[in-house]
């Protein structure tokens, strides 16, 4: 990373033929499972809408989502959500981390531990990219050093001081760098530390990014595509994100907000999976179609579910006890269903499994040893909760 | 003698899953309502001290009806899904038959009225449409676009010559029931609509729909000054338009509250609330013929109602409910209203000592 290293065509070609990559879409404020990967129509519990057949012979998903529907081939349900939590901080720091909170040390993010082992050597791209309209920011790197933190491009825009000032030419750019470089490796050799490594890293990967800019810009997609995925917020960034993944970036988080429906429901969620459906299906079929997904692990998670009891506002509460999350992609068997709930949804019934599981199934799937440690400082760190492990029979 | 500030409780009756509609027939003697995850049902009134007799209108549906017309005759009764059916059902005997079922809207059917004179029906829903049906055969005879969001609400004046519809961003206009056309927009009542960017996700539309008597003004119920979308913090509302002098059509573009507020007055819209009402939503709306305006609320801040004289904005009386109510009904003799309440129960008030 040292001196700057623009992508070249042939790394571009070594990056996509060898590297994994994990694409998380997390519906922030905890989309209801009953109206989205478990539906219960017909019960007490299940509401007004009525469950869809899909690509998958004997699945069913909400109605709410006809185009997701078509993808389910591609992708496996987890049912058995039992994360014992409806704090939404809470569960979206578990989810992220893998790790039971509150935690005695900060605990790197699944993106900064997927920039750590799946960035190629000499990649020039940030490994941990958050797309975000709203929702939580970048997750953490903790101990595993700021060069894995997330890297927001917020409301789809380039991260920041990916542009030059005003009147500083890129060959003015690189001279001052050549200049920085040389003092760096000077102090460097009386006084290197992991600090000066930090540092030295960021402005390099600044400087690189001012050279990659166009990455970042969406509107380099065609018309077609752009027509694909919709004009709107979430199809923006779910364009945004096969860009990157394209590219070969490890790890890649797109937002999506809000589903804490505590009032009407049924009406926001029509809304809101409305606004997620479409560009979703499109992603995955994409991925497909241009070969990623057999590299590419693709979750789509929140911090909790909402209750099966439907409140007396149309609305659902939040719900940590039987809920449904979504996974695909990479080693994940595809068109499974994992776990299984009762009939009104209160309950898990069969393989009941949580955050740890999860996080330790995603890092296996694109062939991290999740059950290893890092090395960090002299010290020793599980890369997953030690007292968890992934979910078997997930893994093809 | 009609008394509101004398309004007590004549029937309560236990179904036990939340109520979502109720409608009384046109002769008194009968209630239906409907409510999640079961048939809608046909409550008949016995005299005091005797148990009404409860049936339900089975079949047709898959999924919740949202709302039901009862044909002025008071022999059918046609019910609206969120499964975007319409359903016929003929109640003249004790147990109600299923006539036929209607494959009506894409998506929720939102409400379906019955003209005054029996022989049309208005429904609105999801797919954004405004749809006239002959009430007899169920024909479709007039499909009527130019909503741009769901449509919440149908209404026909009470001479019957139109119907108005009310969408989520509260655009009201009017159609043309039998040249099957629009006749205009009416006016935007803004104060019904927000977009909450926090949440991200857009909250409004009517809620309740009713017409005064003459047919001069129509009143439209929601929830305004929206502070937490999916909490449903914000006041339930009542906006009264002026039939015979509505405002030009507006862009909706007001974002803050003072902004519709001032909207409003320009239009020449009422609005009214409740004195110290809490949150939630005007889930039903009734004119009554000695000069009032009956709303029911409900939400976080509890089942109510409330009574507007027709030259005011603030309710002369009000009463509190045991629970949060979602549909209200005005009997023909205008003598009691039918509350659908969302803990399972049926409640009939008398609006007089």
């Amino acid at each position: 990373m040292c001196g700057g290293l623009a992508a070249t065509p042939a790394l571009a070609e070594a990056v996509k033929r060898g590297s994994k990559r994990v694409l998380v879409v997390f519906l922030h404020g905890g989309v209801s499972q009953l109206e989205s990967w478990d539906p219960k129509p017909g019960t007490d519990t299940g509401g007004p809408f009525r469950a869809i057949p899909t690509s998958v012979p004997g699945t069913h998903i909400s109605e709410l989502l006809p185009h997701t529907a078509k993808q389910m081939h591609r992708l496996s349900i987890i049912r058995s959500l039992d994360t014992k939590n409806g704090d939404h901080g809470r569960g979206q720091r578990e989810m992220i981390s893998g790790r039971d909170q509150p935690a005695p040390l900060d605990y790197p993010s699944l993106g900064a531990v997927v920039a750590k082992t799946s960035t190629p050597a000499g990649f020039s791209l940030p490994g941990h990219i958050l797309i975000r309209g709203a929702g939580t920011g970048p997750g953490s790197a903790a101990y595993l050093g700021p060069q894995f933190a997330g890297v927001a491009m917020n409301d789809g825009k380039p991260p920041e001081y990916t542009a030059r000032p005003d009147g500083l030419t890129g060959e003015d750019d690189r001279r001052r760098a050549a200049l920085r470089s040389r003092f760096n490796d000077r102090f460097a050799g009386r006084r290197r530390t992991a600090d000066t490594d930090a540092y030295t890293f960021s402005y390099d990967q600044a400087l690189d990014l001012l050279d990659q800019r166009e990455v970042f810009d969406v509107t380099k997609e065609s018309v077609r595509d752009h027509d694909r995925y919709g004009s709107h917020e979430f199809g923006q960034h779910c364009l945004l994100a096969r860009r990157l993944l394209e590219r070969g970036v490890p790890f890649v988080q797109v937002n999506h907000s809000n589903y804490d429906t505590h009032f009407e429901n049924f009406d926001f969620h029509i809304e809101q999976l409305g606004e997620f459906d479409r560009p979703f299906a499109t992603l995955v079929n994409d991925l497909t179609e241009r070969g990623l997904l057999e590299d590419t692990l693709v979750c789509v998670m929140s911090e909790f579910g909402r209750t099966p009891r439907i409140n007396d506002r149309y609305g659902r509460d939040h719900w940590g006890t039987s809920w449904s999350i979504v996974m695909g992609g990479a080693g994940v068997q595809s068109g499974g269903i994992i776990g299984r709930t009762n009939a009104d949804g209160t309950a898990v019934e069969d393989r009941a499994v949580d955050h740890g599981h999860v996080f330790h199934t995603i890092l296996q799937a694109i062939g991290v040893d999740s059950l290893g440690d890092f090395h960090v400082a002299g010290r020793d760190h599980p890369i997953a909760d030690p007292a968890k492990g992934p979910i078997d029979e997930l893994l093809a | 003698m009609i008394d509101p500030t004398k309004t007590h409780q004549t029937l309560e009756y236990k179904h036990g899953r939340p109520l979502l509609a109720v409608r009384y027939a046109p002769d008194g003697k009968a209630i239906y309502f409907s409510a999640e995850n079961t048939p809608p049902q046909k409550l008949l009134l016995a005299g005091e001290g005797t148990e009404p007799t409860v049936t339900p209108l089975e079949g047709g549906h898959d999924s919740w009806v949202k709302s039901m017309a009862v044909l002025p005759d008071g022999d059918a009764v046609i019910t609206a899904g969120y499964d975007g059916r319409l359903v016929w059902f003929d109640v003249r005997e004790e147990k109600p038959r299923l006539v036929r079922v209607v494959e009506a809207h894409q998506g929720w059917v939102r409400s379906v009225v019955a003209s005054p004179d029996g022989k049309l029906l208005a429904s609105c829903g999801n797919d954004n449409l405004v749809r006239i049906w002959d009430a007899a055969e169920g024909r479709e005879l007039a499909v009527l676009p130019g909503h741009a969001s769901h449509v919440y609400e149908v209404a026909w004046r009470p001479d019957g010559t139109a119907v108005v519809s009310c969408d989520l961003k509260g655009v009201i206009k009017e159609w043309d029931p039998v040249a099957g056309v629009l006749r205009r927009d009416i006016v935007t009542a803004d104060a019904l609509w927000k977009y909450d960017t926090t949440f991200r996700a857009e909250i409004g539309g009517a809620r309740s729909i009713g017409f005064n008597a003459d047919g001069s003004q129509l009143a439209v119920g929601g929830i305004t000054k929206v502070s937490n979308a999916f909490a449903g913090i914000g006041t339930p509302v009542i906006v009264v338009v002026d039939w015979d002098q509505p405002a030009e059509p507006t862009e909706s573009d007001n974002t803050t509250e003072a902004d519709k507020q001032t909207a409003a007055q320009a239009a020449g819209l009422k609005q009214l609330e409740g004195k110290g009402a809490g949150n939630g939503v005007c889930w039903g709306v009734a004119w009554h013929p000695e000069g009032f305006w009956i709303g029911q609320a409900g939400g976080g801040g509890g089942g109510w109602l409330r009574f507007f004289k027709a030259d005011a904005s603030e309710d002369f009386h009000a009463m509190k409910l045991p629970a949060n109510g979602r549909g209200m009904a005005l009997a023909a003799d205008a003598q009691s209203v039918a509350v659908a309440m969302a803990n399972g129960y049926l409640r009939v008030y008398a609006l007089h000592a």
